[in-house]
Order: C-alpha cells, then sequence, then structure tokens
C-alpha cells in the first residue's frame, strides 16, 4: 500500500471519526449523564489522534490531543458533561475537520478554541489546567535548562508504524537555541543475540542530554504519541549552565530541517493534488448489488443482441453489436473493481484478535501479514472473517506451544502465526500458517475413533488422516479452553469457505507447524462456468472446480451400473449419473461426458449428456424455497434469457463421499 | 359447489379489508383472488426452469426481467388437478415478506380476470367441513355473481408447502 493510499484511507477514516463524534457529541447534549457516549467520543478522539499522527496530520493529531485530555477528564467523572462543554468541542471539532482536510486555517484559531474549551472545563469541573499549548512567548520567557533524557520504546512500536528517528529529530531541535545543545546516544544493552533478534522489533533504548530554552511540556510533547507504551524519565540537570561541547551526533550528518517546514512541504504536495471529501463517495452496497444486477441484465441483453447481429447481413448492425459488446464488458470490468477491497482491510482487525489471545494462551504471539494489498470483493472479504478467526484461534490454540516448550524444540519463544493473501488466478490464495507442532496424527486418531468418524485400525493415507480435522464434531483439544474446542472448528471453516465457491487445503508437516491455505474465487458476483445439458435442462458447472473431462463409453457405462465407480490413472473416482439424480425421464446421449470436479481432495465425476461450452456469468441467489435444495448455489440467466442452474459442486462431492463411506464403514 | 357446505359464520379478523382490490384469476376451475397491491405484474407464460429436488409446488424457477424468481403452483397446495398451459396462461408475479424479505414470487394462473373489490358482506370464513382443502389455508371465501372465490392464505401456504425441501437430500446420493 503506497503512501498516498494510507492518506486517502485515513481521510475516510477521519470523515467518519468526525462523524461519530460529532453524533456523540449531539446525543451527549441531550443526555450528559451517558457515559457510554462519553467513552466512545474519547475511543474517537484516540483513534483520529493516533492516525492523525500516523499519517502526518500532525497539527490535527496534537490539536485532538487537547480535546482528548478534556474529554478524559469527562470520562474520568471530573468534570461534568456540560452544555457548554459539548459546544466547546464541537467547535473544536469544526476546526479538527478543516485540519483533517487540510483547509486553510484561520491562525491561532486552534489556540482560541483550545483556551474556550479550557475555560468550560475550568468551570465545570475542579480547575486543573488542560496541557497548555506552548507558544513562542511562553517558551522565550523561560531560560536555558538541561535535561537529562531516558527512554525506551514498547517492542512492537516500529511495527505499529513509530518510527523513533524523527522524535529524535524533533528533540535535537529543541535544543537550537543561543547556547542549546543536545547530545544523543544509544542504550543498546536490551540488543539480543543474533539468532534470537527479530527484525521488526525495537530493542534500543536512548540517553539525551538537552539543553534548550523550551519548557518540559514541550519536551514530553515529543512522545506524545508513544506515551502508553514506552518509558520516559526526564530530569534536570544543572540549570542554566551548559556545556557547549559539540553534539556527538552532528548536524551535518542529518541536516534536520525543522519539523513544521518538511510538514508545509508535505502539505503543499497534497493540496496539489486538490482533495476534497466529496472525492471519495461511500455507497450502500445495496445500491452497488442492485447496479451489478444491472450490468449483468446489460451483459445478457447484450449477448443476445450479439446472436442477432451475427445471423444478420447489415453491417452497421453488427459493428454496433461489437461496440456495445466491448462498452458492456468494460463496464461490467469497472463495476467489478468497485466492489474490490483491499485485504488489508480484513487482516487489521487480526492484530487485535492476536493480542487476545496471547494473553488468554499465556503463549507469546506475533502476527505477520503479507500480500495485505490483494483485492477481493468486498461480500467475499466479509464472509471471510469467521473462518480465518478460527483458523487463527486454532493455530494460537492448538497450533502453537508454550514458550518453554518452543525453547525445548529449539525454536524462538515467540511463536509466529503468518496470514498471508496472494491471487493466483481468478483466485485469491489465503493462507494461515504457524511454526507451532504441527498436527497431532496420534491424537487425531484417537479422536477419530472414540467419536466413531472412522473404526479402529482403519488403514488411512496420511492426508485422509488429516481430512478428519474437517469432519463435523471433530476437536483435537486435549483440555476443552475458552478459545477452540468446543468441536465447532474446522467443519464449520469448511463449510463456510465452500459457501464462498472456494476450497481449503491443511498440510502439515509433523513437528515444522500447520498451513491452512485457502482458495477463494475473486468474486461471488461472477463465475467462470462450464454450461452442460442434462436431458432437456442445461447447468453451469464451476470451471475453478473442474478438473477434467472424459468421455463415458457406451461400455462403460453398462459395465458401471452396479458401482458408479470409474478408474483415472489407478484412483477410483465415484460418479453420479446427474440425469437420474434430477430425474429427467430421459433416455442417455450416446456419448456421455464425465466431468471430474474436486474440493480439495474428494473427487467426483458427473455424468452429462453434452457439454456445450465456457460460460462466464453473473450469479443469482436463489430463494428461500429453493436455497435448501442442496445441488445448487445459485442459478444464472443464459443469453436466450432461460435461468440455468449452478451447480453447488461442494455439496454434490460430499454427499458422493459420504455414499462412499457408508459401505466402507459397514465392511470394516 | 362448495358453496352449499359453507358454514354461516361471519368471517373473523381473516378478512380481507372492506372495498380493498383484489386481482381475481383462475386456476383448474376455481376462482381466487389476492390483494392487488401484492402483485407487482402478470407475465405471459415464459420460459420455465425446472429446479430438481425442489418442494413439487415450487419446482421451476423463471428470469423476471434478470431476477431468478421461485414459481409456485397452488394446484399443489389445493390439490386441483393439473391443466394444460394454454395461450390464457399467466404468471402472477406478487412481492410477499417471506420470513421478512420481501421476495418476489411467481403463481401460475390458467386466466386472470380483472382487478375488482370485494364487499364486505360477501365475505366468510374458511369452511370447517364440506371441502378437501385444508382450511388453514384459506383466509376466507367470497361470493360474488353466485360464484365463490378463495382468498388463499399465502403466508401459511408459503410456509407448509415450500417447506418439503429437507426430506429430499436422499436424492442428492449417487445411484448405485
Amino acid at each position: 500500500m503506497s503512501i498516498d493510499e494510507g492518506m486517502e484511507i485515513f481521510r475516510v477514516e477521519a470523515q467518519e471519526l468526525l462523524e461519530q463524534i460529532e453524533q456523540g457529541l449531539l446525543d451527549l447534549a441531550g443526555n450528559p449523564g451517558d457515559k457510554e457516549m462519553v467513552a466512545t467520543i474519547f475511543r474517537a478522539l484516540h483513534t483520529l489522534k493516533g492516525s492523525g499522527a500516523m499519517f502526518g496530520f500532525d497539527d490535527l493529531a496534537g490539536f485532538t490531543h487537547h480535546c482528548e485530555t478534556a474529554f478524559d477528564r469527562v470520562r474520568k467523572g471530573e468534570v461534568p458533561a456540560t452544555r457548554e462543554l459539548v459546544a466547546a468541542v464541537l467547535n473544536a471539532m469544526d476546526h479538527m475537520r478543516a485540519l483533517a482536510e487540510k483547509r486553510p486555517v484561520a491562525a491561532g484559531e486552534g489556540d482560541r478554541l483550545l483556551a474556550a474549551l479550557e475555560r468550560v472545563v475550568g468551570e465545570a469541573g475542579t480547575n486543573t489546567a488542560l496541557h497548555p499549548v506552548p507558544t513562542p512567548t511562553e517558551a522565550a520567557a523561560q531560560g536555558l535548562a538541561t535535561w537529562h533524557i531516558r527512554f525506551t520504546l514498547g517492542a512492537d512500536v516500529l511495527v505499529n508504524g513509530t518510527r523513533p528517528l524523527p522524535m529524535l529529530d524533533e528533540l535535537r531541535a529543541l535544543g537550537e537555541c543561543p547556547r542549546g545543545a543536545c547530545r544523543i546516544s544509544a542504550v543498546t544493552t536490551a540488543i539480543p543475540p543474533l539468532d534470537a533478534l527479530t527484525p521488526t522489533e525495537c530493542y534500543l533504548g536512548w540517553d539525551v542530554e538537552l539543553t534548550t530554552d523550551q519548557p518540559r511540556a514541550a519536551i514530553e510533547e515529543v512522545f506524545m504519541f508513544v506515551i502508553d507504551d514506552m518509558t520516559l524519565d526526564i530530569t534536570a540537570a544543572h540549570p542554566a549552565e551548559a556545556e557547549p561541547g559539540v553534539p556527538e551526533v552532528t548536524k551535518a550528518d542529518h541536516p534536520v530541517a525543522p519539523a513544521p517546514a518538511a510538514g508545509a512541504e508535505a502539505a503543499a504536495a497534497t493540496d496539489a493534488r486538490a482533495w476534497r471529501p466529496d472525492s471519495q463517495v461511500r455507497v450502500p452496497a445495496a445500491r452497488i448489488d442492485e447496479l451489478m444486477d444491472r450490468v449483468g441484465e446489460l451483459v445478457i441483453a447484450q449477448s443476445r443482441l450479439k446472436q442477432i447481429a451475427i445471423a444478420s447481413t447489415d453491417m452497421n448492425l453488427r459493428s454496433v453489436a461489437e461496440d456495445i459488446e466491448h462498452l458492456a464488458s468494460e463496464l461490467r470490468d469497472s463495476m467489478m473493481s468497485v466492489r474490490m477491497v483491499p485485504v488489508v482491510q480484513l487482516f487489521g482487525r487480526f492484530r487485535r484478535l492476536i493480542l487476545d489471545l496471547a494473553r488468554d494462551t499465556g503463549k507469546e504471539i506475533e502476527l505477520i501479514t503479507e500480500g495485505e494489498a490483494t483485492e477481493l470483493d468486498k461480500t467475499v472479504i466479509e464472509r471471510l472473517a469467521d473462518p480465518l478467526i478460527h483458523l487463527i484461534r486454532n493455530a494460537a490454540d492448538h497450533g502453537l506451544e508454550m514458550p518453554e516448550e518452543r525453547r525445548a524444540a529449539g525454536k524462538p519463544a515467540k511463536g509466529r502465526i503468518l496470514l498471508s493473501a496472494r491471487q493466483a488466478g481468478a483466485e485469491v490464495v489465503i493462507s494461515v500458517k504457524d511454526d507451532g507442532r504441527g498436527v497431532n496424527r496420534a491424537r487425531v486418531r484417537t479422536k477419530a475413533e472414540e467419536s466413531g468418524l472412522i473404526m479402529p485400525a482403519t488403514v488411512l493415507s496420511d492426508q485422509d488422516l488429516l481430512q478428519l480435522i474437517f469432519q463435523p464434531g471433530f476437536s483435537t483439544a486435549a483440555t476443552v479452553t475458552s478459545l477452540s474446542g468446543r468441536g465447532v472448528g474446522m467443519d464449520v471453516v469448511k463449510r463456510g469457505i465452500e459457501g464462498l465457491r472456494g476450497s481449503l487445503e491443511l498440510s502439515s508437516p509433523p513437528g515444522e507447524g500447520s498451513q491452512v491455505s485457502l482458495r477463494i474465487p475473486l468474486t461471488l458476483a461472477i463465475v467462470d462456468g462450464l454450461l452442460v445439458r442434462v436431458g432437456k435442462a442445461r447447468y453451469v458447472i464451476p470451471v475453478s472446480a473442474v478438473e477434467e473431462c472424459l468421455e463415458l463409453t457406451p461400455e462403460q457405462d453398462l459395465r458401471s451400473t452396479g458401482r458408479s465407480l470409474l478408474t483415472i490413472r489407478d484412483h477410483l473416482v465415484p460418479f453420479i449419473r446427474l440425469r437420474d439424480l434430477f430425474k429427467t425421464g430421459t433416455q442417455p446421449d450416446r456419448y456421455q461426458k464425465i466431468i471430474v470436479i474436486s474440493t480439495g481432495t474428494d473427487r467426483v465425476g458427473l455424468v452429462v449428456d453434452q457439454i456445450l461450452g465456457d460460460y462466464q456469468t453473473v450469479i443469482k441467489p436463489l430463494s428461500p424455497f429453493h436455497s435448501g435444495v442442496g445441488s445448487f448455489s445459485g442459478a444464472t440467466i443464459l443469453g436466450d434469457g432461460n435461468v440455468a442452474l449452478i451447480l453447488d459442486v461442494g455439496a454434490l462431492t460430499t454427499s458422493a463421499a459420504q455414499h462412499d463411506q457408508t459401505p466402507l464403514r459397514a465392511a470394516s | 359447489m362448495q358453496a352449499q357446505s359453507v358454514t354461516q359464520t361471519k368471517a373473523r379478523a381473516d378478512t380481507i379489508n372492506a372495498g380493498a382490490e383484489v386481482l381475481t384469476f383462475e386456476v383448474s376451475a376455481e376462482t381466487f383472488a389476492l390483494e392487488a397491491l401484492l402483485v407487482r405484474e402478470v407475465l405471459d407464460n415464459c420460459p420455465e426452469t425446472f429446479v430438481p429436488g425442489a418442494p413439487p409446488f415450487v419446482d421451476s424457477v423463471i428470469n423476471f426481467r434478470g431476477r431468478i424468481i421461485p414459481l409456485a403452483d397452488l394446484r399443489l397446495a389445493f390439490g386441483l388437478p393439473p391443466t394444460e398451459n394454454t395461450l390464457d396462461s399467466r404468471i402472477i408475479v406478487i412481492e410477499f415478506a417471506l420470513n421478512g424479505d420481501a421476495t418476489l414470487i411467481g403463481l401460475r394462473a390458467d386466466k386472470v380476470f380483472e382487478v375488482t373489490t370485494i364487499p364486505d358482506a360477501s365475505t366468510e370464513a374458511a369452511p370447517r367441513l364440506g371441502t378437501r382443502w385444508r382450511p388453514d389455508f384459506i383466509r376466507c371465501l367470497a361470493k360474488r355473481k353466485g360464484e365463490v372465490i378463495v382468498l388463499p392464505n399465502l403466508a401459511r401456504i408459503f410456509a407448509v408447502c415450500g417447506q418439503a425441501a429437507a426430506g429430499q437430500a436422499e436424492h442428492l446420493h449417487p445411484v448405485a
């Protein structure tokens, strides 16, 4: 994700937060005692401050910080939320909006608003002053003073986007005054040996000796955004007398542009792109779906037009039909891109989950994400959240070991969960990988035998054994924890993924952790299908599930009446005669075809009368009456206006597999 | 014919609002009526797609202007004899709240007559005796020009007849 995209995201987020704050304040004005609302507003202010600082909206962050401080006192009950206070914050909020949009603001406007806010807070409660804004006049009144500052940042500040260098620059800028000085040295004692070093963690601390004419508050201001997650120690050294020694880090090494100038440059650059809040539009998803429907209909109407044009000799008609074909397909592509959102929206939610999981399990867990810019249909993203939460929980709970166990196995104490996304053709592969102990085969077998999924001593291939995890009611956690182990894990995940027309694969070399890969179609709205005929009706089979197409010779057909099994390259594959399944009552074609479909490991052949060809099509949902039928995942409208049903590959393979297992169990 | 056996109890709350407009139509020689407000459109015959494994009551879908909607057959609910499609056959598309969601549903009709009003005085509750129809499938009956008009209880019919799909799962198994 580029910086620009980040800025855009922040601006949209800022709009949302400001709206949230505004609504909250308005509600609060009507009901000043609403603690919940105060907390909501406080959180929104806090988020705004944090994201603002992260994306370089320093003036916004600084200003918001003071409003947050005021609201913190309301939250703590020190100050009641009076009407005057709400009004003052509302005024301040308009200023924030201007800052977030980088609109020009009147000089001193911010200070005036803060002063007003401070006055109201002072009137409303005990009169502890807010952090005063250090104004130049105030600062000038101060004499030189030397401070010892020692600080270390939290281990994960780098991951969270904090950069220590600008902080050091800011400190150094404070020392830039007559007879000022700044000496910075790094504290390197916390750096671990190389093999234990995680490159994304911050192990450094800093010792700073600063002689400045600025007050202590100005130094604290530097650490404003990380203060919750660091140790900071500021002590006053011998006042006024500063040794005029040359700073260790010379200015030549790091030409420090004064921070405000750099900020102004950035602002100018963004202004050039003339961003206005209305250049991004938030639209209800239903409207986009409706538009997508219309585009789908257009594509269908266009293909009818094409049929007519092909049959006609009118060259004008043909050329118009071709133009419309281009336009329709471009329109559909742009519609698709409207629906696409980067998976970072999804992955971002899991940071918090990992923190909670680490706390609950007592394990050390690190989440690494890759390919966040990969795009997926918005609806798909929404429906992926739950399955992924399950998988991450499983990885944290079952996969990763306790720190001691990991050390004993020669692994770093901190377990890793890698969440990655990449596009592969018309699919996106999302995988959750952990470096834990891997799937314990023996325990899977015991559990499966206990729960009656397999008979004792059944011979199973390794892959088949792993597949048992996806059976309903299966759970390997020896102790039932609050996180997982309720026996509704992997089968729910599997069904969820299959509901998205996706598939999932589990691989787990013992001792090396396990990896679950989800293959998800880019969108739910369009399917690449194989159009087939069974009896008189036409059906669509998603191409992503098709492995191969074969011919079912009349001899094979006759021979296989007793047992519907087919040998494909030494593998037995069960097959289903769709003609029988759908009770068409028609005679089979002389040369029937078998389409072998697979979902992960289950394979099944579908016998159809004829393969009509490739067909890219818009998926329509079935009504509540038909959603329970099971063999169909949806329907589509063909070029001639007729409806064709789309086969639900997952349901068909599962039913075939179950059918296949019954005699197996009975025999053993 | 049913008219003689209709009990003369006055209709209760489940009658239609007095003077409400209804669309009358014929299914297997019986006349039915639906509130006109429910009706979205009346279609000429259009290609139907059979849905294998679906409840017989709604065994097909049609393309209604780019949307795929189920096609229900009141004959199945009332045990009426099947009829061939003729030139007069129509599909009445209604918008009906199914589990709280407004759903478009097509209803087969052999003929569509007219939009009319039914005077309150002419309606009666569903008969308890003398009919092979399930009484809960009928909201009320109305008499008009010596004819009986059936106002079906669609919510009940859809709930009962539309749920038969659960038992269809066994058809999914491959034929061994």
